[in-house]
């Protein structure tokens, strides 16, 4: 899992690509946090177009994400979703609590 | 029914036999000529399934998983995914969509992602002494040809 950051006034991207499984969650979670920290954001971009597998634990991120952002009075935005995470999130009825483009 | 083919494996509750067990079954299931998204259903059934026993049966342990994937006559996969740990107490409330006794890291939707990607799944719990899941999926035959 790698996650690349781009930050242009108080807007953040992050893309990230690899496997979002259990095991790469706690970092994925952590960096992802270091940066909302540092960006203090308020529109947040988690663009999911180079991860190849998602699973239950990548929802918890996104749900972590949302959560930080209603905190901080901003938005959340995910794109670029592949397959077999948008099945992931459809299964688990996310799209209904996050902006999925 | 009667079995055509099968493959055990048991390995260590490390997180990093995740992607193991997942690409490992998905190797075995292709025999089924399964399209994309069925592989993906499968791979992501075996995730949670496999997470499932690392995180919650086994949290401040290392313990064994068994893994054994059977294909039935009639294309049907039959995955069962065994733990030694702590168990579930109730296996009806566990199901439920959000429950979860794993905090912030956790959403509470493994089990109803394996339920909506397998035409089955059946959970057997004793505290203390484990758990297994049974999931099984029929892979849709296709034309030869149209892939
Ligand atoms: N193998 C297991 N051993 C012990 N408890 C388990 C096991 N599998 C599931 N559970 C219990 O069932 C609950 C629900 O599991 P489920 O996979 O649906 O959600 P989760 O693991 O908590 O979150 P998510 O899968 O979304 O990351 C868990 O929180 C845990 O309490
Ligand atoms: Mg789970």
């Amino acid at each position: 899992m790698e996650i690349r950051e781009k930050t242009v006034d108080r807007n953040l991207l992050l893309e990230l690509s690899g496997e979002l499984d259990h095991h790469a969650a706690r970092k994925a979670m952590e960096e992802m946090e270091m940066a909302i920290d540092a960006a203090v954001p308020l529109k947040l971009v988690l663009d999911l177009g180079g991860v190849t597998f998602m699973d239950s634990s990548g929802i918890a991120l996104l749900l972590r994400a949302r959560r930080r952002m209603e905190a901080l009075g901003g938005n959340l935005m995910v794109c670029h979703v592949p397959d077999q995470a948008r099945r992931v999130l459809d299964a688990a009825g996310i799209n209904r609590l996050i902006t999925i483009r | 029914m009667k079995t055509s083919n099968y493959i055990n494996m048991e390995f260590l509750s490390r997180s990093s036999n995740e992607a193991f067990a997942r690409v490992a079954v998905a190797c075995f299931a292709a025999q089924l000529d399964p399209t994309l998204d069925e592989i993906g259903d499968i791979k992501t059934a075996v995730s949670e399934a496999v997470t499932n026993a690392i995180v919650h049966a086994y949290p401040d342990e290392l313990g064994k998983i068994s893994l054994k994937a059977r294909i039935y006559e009639g294309n049907v996969l039959e995955l069962v995914i065994k733990d030694w740990g702590r168990g579930i107490p109730d296996v009806e409330q566990a199901r439920q969509p959000l429950f979860t006794t794993g905090g912030e890291e956790r959403s509470g939707m493994g089990f109803t992602i394996m339920e909506s990607f397998m035409d089955r799944l059946s959970v057997r719990s004793r505290v203390g002494k484990g758990t297994t899941v049974t999931m099984r999926k029929r892979i849709s035959v296709r034309a030869t040809g149209a892939k």
